[in-house]
């Protein structure tokens, strides 16, 4: 085993005695949130406290000639009404580009609309009042004189010289484009025995988070102090650019994320009306609060996903895939979205397209435009759904192009087990992956030949069955490649800060965060693992910029891999410190002793010496006891950040099976399926839930969730009742299995889970559809969601 | 612009309280904003998602869909006083063993729509299950666990026969 030997008993660090890593530890928070004694910002109410409501664009794209405000000024309750060319004297505009994404191009975005509209929801006023109640009331007082301008909504058109271009100053619609050949992509089609071609679409859609985005932003003029209570998953990114962008020192400002009701990507972001509330309290002095409703989440929460992907595929008739080409062109709306860009999932989608196959041809263009629609940026899985749905989409046509079982033609092109470490078509690399491994593994879990011999019994009933598999990959543990190489101030390293209480008891200070994944529970395993005391000794203390280690957060499934390590590493140093104290009161080598279950043993015979608790009282009370030139030190802190791999990959395969109403041309989901390769599990049970949630979120994609836009750039469906979301009736039971393939770029080996569900669900329902409709000569459905109407179509029965 | 204002009395987890509210304030806004009961969550404001499902008069209802003002002289529990009185403590034990939330946002929604359809008796199959959850909304666990989670109590309660 790979994992560093510190543990003179034989056993690998992490099978330490009294071992939390890999078992299903309930979480320490989940009381708290059953019994409703969350808080959450939306819950957050200080004293003096105003509210903000902001009067948007109705128009997709307007000119502002003048917005007036006395009505509105005067109506009860209300403090103040801003335009954006008064809040721009608080808050300066920001671009979203990085120079890693070579050439992206964007405009200077306003936390308030200055001159112009750019979409429908775009805020143009800001009315701050007692209550919420009353600042909606005073928007409608607000008069604004729009004239409507040309609305830019088909991402198709947006490069063609007939279109208006959005930001004149930036020449034209296009905002980065990126384009790869690997290998000999002409040669490997000419080599082909079939070449399948077709176009895959995906629906934009949305995270829906449940608490929508919420910020409470404090100033404080007499201590020159910000402090943001933020449902975010960066605290000290946002707190940089709060800073920045009020003109302060980033230690002015203290961002505190307590509970957050779901992220996904959503709460990563910066967004304008939370640009402009920090805003509006450093200009009125008093704590003002911002809560988005359902509807505005709907035209102002990032959009994801929009894009159209012209694809082929070529192979051989054994099999061999010899050639794969995309050119992908999705839409982000009018600005990138700072300070990620909005340049990711298109280059994601780049990168990863053709990524478990061992096939080296590969051609790739991905360009990205700007429109007037909601903005569009990462979202769960980033790329990944798509990059997905479109090789394994393929795969599958290619497979019934030759008359190949489609298990059998992955198993032939899949990276073999044993050939890593290698490097992708697109130069991703590989530390180790295990395709085959868990190919096989779900291909038992689901019992494939009897499933396969099932669907052929019910086809000659008039019942279609679809089978549907979708091997992938996934990026996490993302080192400085992901952004800070590309100028963006978001730390890719983590810290945690343990401290050794009075009592033996041990906090932990964290800059990842918990958004309701399990974070807290993984760093509590971690250190009661490493240090060696009972979990119930260990108290966690995230999402306060104040009081943790300077950290990312929690996004491309790092907060395991990354803050775990650095929680694992911090333990393993508070123990040898406590030892070091330990050792001088017994008079003993410290070397000799251990720390197991909070009592400090002899390592060898693990004969109990002295409770932690009278460690900590001797150091903390009666350090006169202890020799004159020995100093303890009970609070350690340590860092990781990954090196040896730019990104630690996972991979996974799912599958589908599914029931296709060919009356009605609606899906029933019966099963589903999930094999992945995390690394090591700290948290079984956490991994599973995990992996499930971010299933559903998937099939979401692939089946209901849709923002529905007119050709003005009217979005038509933005609310709960229109948006479907998948809901408990609609979804199956999800079976998990796992194979481990640890990282080497850490002692404790975890990679990433958080986004695998998202990734492959998509592209196996998709799978799952067109094989019970193949039978029946249906089109192939390449266009997500697969709505009824849309089944039917490919049915030839609308 | 003139907000009409009505006095109001009900029991609220057993307290009496009065007070005076706007026509237009819902009960989850009163609940949240004026009585600081802030574990009824506020999710869709139009009656979806279920965030704010809690009792009226022992009867589940959506707090964003209900007036304060129509409140009068009934009878409001929330997660707060389900909680504190020990009525669903299975529910919520249940809950946390199995990882049924993950944000805890839909939480108190749904483990009170999970108890009107356990208080019914019997163990419900597991699309029952799906089925009396499908109003409430959760984006977090892929609901799996939930159903898991309800259809361990139903068990348990029924004295451990499935």
């Amino acid at each position: 085993m790979k994992i560093a030997d510190d543990q003179p008993s034989g056993l690998s660090a992490l099978d330490r005695p009294n071992s939390y890593i890999g078992r299903s530890v309930p979480r320490p928070n989940l009381a708290r949130l059953t019994q409703g004694r969350g808080l959450y910002v939306s819950d957050v109410t200080l004293p003096r406290m105003l509210h903000v409501a902001f009067v948007r664009s109705p128009h997709a794209h307007a000119r502002i000639k003048a917005i007036e405000t006395a009505e509105a000024k005067k109506a009860p309750g209300v403090v103040a009404v801003v335009t954006g060319a008064e809040l721009a004297e608080v808050i300066t505009p920001w671009v979203g580009v990085l120079t890693h994404l070579k050439g992206i191009k964007s405009a200077p975005q306003y936390a308030i609309a200055v001159e112009r509209a750019c979409w429908q929801g775009e805020a143009v006023a800001a009315v701050v009042a007692r209550t919420r109640a009353e600042a909606e009331d005073a928007c409608a007082l607000v008069a604004v004189d729009y004239e409507p301008l040309a609305a830019v909504t088909d991402a198709e058109a947006a490069l063609d010289a007939s279109t208006p271009v959005i930001h004149p100053s930036l020449g034209d619609n296009l905002t980065f484009e990126r384009a790869l050949t690997a290998g000999d992509p002409d040669g490997g089609f000419a080599q082909a025995d079939a070449v399948v071609e077709t176009t895959f679409l995906f629906g934009r859609h949305t995270g829906v988070t449940n608490e929508p985005r919420a910020i409470v932003a404090d100033w404080n003029p007499a201590e020159e102090r910000l402090t943001v209570y933020h449902g975010t998953q960066a605290p000290h990114m946002t707190q940089d650019v709060f800073a920045k962008h009020l003109n302060l020192e980033a230690h002015q400002v203290r961002v505190l994320t307590k509970d957050v009701g779901g992220s996904f990507g959503i709460k990563v972001h910066i967004y304008a009306d939370e640009m402009a509330t920090v805003a509006l309290s450093k200009l009125l002095r008093r704590p003002v609060k911002f809560v988005a409703d359902r509807l505005e989440s709907f035209v102002t929460d990032i959009h994801a996903r929009d894009h159209r992907v012209h694809a082929k595929i070529g192979v051989k008739n054994d099999g061999t895939i010899t050639a794969f080409e995309i050119d992908d062109l999705t839409g982000i709306g009018p600005y990138s979205v700072y300070p990620r860009t909005s340049g990711i999932e298109a280059n994601q989608v780049v990168n990863l397209v053709g990524g478990p196959y061992a096939c080296a041809n590969y051609r790739a263009r991905a360009r990205v435009v700007f429109q007037n629609k909601n903005v569009m940026c990462q979202y769960r899985a980033v790329g990944h759904p798509i990059a997905t749905a479109v090789t394994e989409g393929l795969v599958d046509l290619a497979a019934a192009k030759i008359g190949m079982d489609p298990a059998a033609l992955r198993r032939k092109n899949l990276i073999a087990d044993d050939a890593y470490p290698m490097t992708g078509a697109s130069g991703i690399k590989f530390e180790k992956l295990s395709h085959h491994a868990s190919l096989d593994k779900i291909l038992a879990l689901m019992d494939y030949d009897n499933l396969l011999a099932e669907q052929a019994r019910l086809r000659t009933r008039g019942i279609y069955r679809g089978i549907g598999l979708a091997s992938f990959i996934e990026v996490t543990n993302p080192s400085a490649a992901f952004y800070g190489v590309g100028g963006a101030r978001i730390s890719s390293q983590d810290g945690v800060t343990l401290r050794l209480d009075s009592t033996g008891a041990v906090f932990v200070h964290s800059g990842v965060t918990e958004q309701g994944q399990g974070a807290e529970s993984v760093l509590a395993q971690c250190v009661a693992t490493s240090f060696g005391v009972p979990i119930e000794r260990v108290r966690v203390i995230t999402g306060d910029t104040d009081n943790t280690p300077y950290g990312g957060g929690t996004w491309a499934s790092r907060a395991a891999g990354i803050g775990g390590e650095a929680a694992w590493q911090a333990g393993k140093a508070l123990r040898a410190n406590v030892l070091a104290a330990a050792g001088a009161m017994l008079q003993a080598d410290a070397k000799t002793l251990d720390i197991r279950a909070g009592i400090v043993v002899d390592a060898q015979t693990g004969r109990e010496r002295l409770p932690l608790e009278e460690v900590a009282r001797v150091v903390y009370f009666r350090p006169d006891t202890l020799p004159p030139d020995f100093q303890a030190e009970f609070v350690v802190t340590r860092h990781y950040v990954p090196r040896a791999w730019p990104f630690a990959f996972t991979n996974g395969v799912q599958a589908s099976y599914l029931d296709v109403d060919i009356k009605t041309g609606e899906v029933k989901l019966l099963k589903h399926w999930c094999v992945e390769d995390c690394g090591t599990v700290i948290n079984p049970q956490l991994v599973d839930e995990q992996i499930r949630g971010g299933i559903v979120q998937g099939i979401g994609g692939a089946l209901y969730e849709h923002c529905l836009y007119d050709e003005a750039g009217q979005l038509l469906n933005g609310n709960l009742m229109d948006y479907l979301v998948p809901m408990a009736g609609e979804m199956p039971d999800i079976d998990i299995g796992h194979v481990v393939t640890p990282t080497a770029d850490s002692e404790l080996g975890a990679k990433g889970a958080g986004e695998a569900g998202t990734a492959g669900a998509p592209a196996c329902v998709m799978n799952a559809i067109n094989d019970a409709l193949r039978p029946l000569g249906a089109a192939t459905l390449t266009e997500m969601p697969f709505t009824p109407e849309r089944v039917l179509r490919a049915l030839g029965k609308v | 612009m003139g907000v009409r204002q009505f006095d109001i009395s009900l029991r609220v987890n057993g307290e009496d309280v009065s007070a005076r509210v706007e026509a237009r304030k819902t009960l989850v806004d009163f609940l949240r904003d004026d009585l600081a009961l802030t574990g009824t969550h506020v999710g869709c404001e139009h009656g979806v998602c279920g965030a704010c499902t809690l009792l009226v008069d022992g009867e589940v209802v959506r707090g964003c869909l209900v007036l304060a003002v129509q409140c009068d002289g009934t009878r409001v529990d929330t997660i707060e006083g389900l909680s504190d009185s020990g009525a669903i403590a299975d529910l919520q034990h249940a809950f946390a063993a199995r990882n049924a939330l993950q944000c805890g946002y839909c939480t108190p929604g749904m483990l009170i729509g999970a108890q009107e359809l356990l208080a019914r008796g019997g163990v419900p199959s597991r699309d029952a299950i799906r089925e009396h959850m499908s109003g409430n909304y959760c984006r977090c666990t892929g609901y799996q666990a939930i159903v898991d989670a309800v259809e361990a109590v139903a068990v348990a309660r029924a004295g451990g026969k499935a």
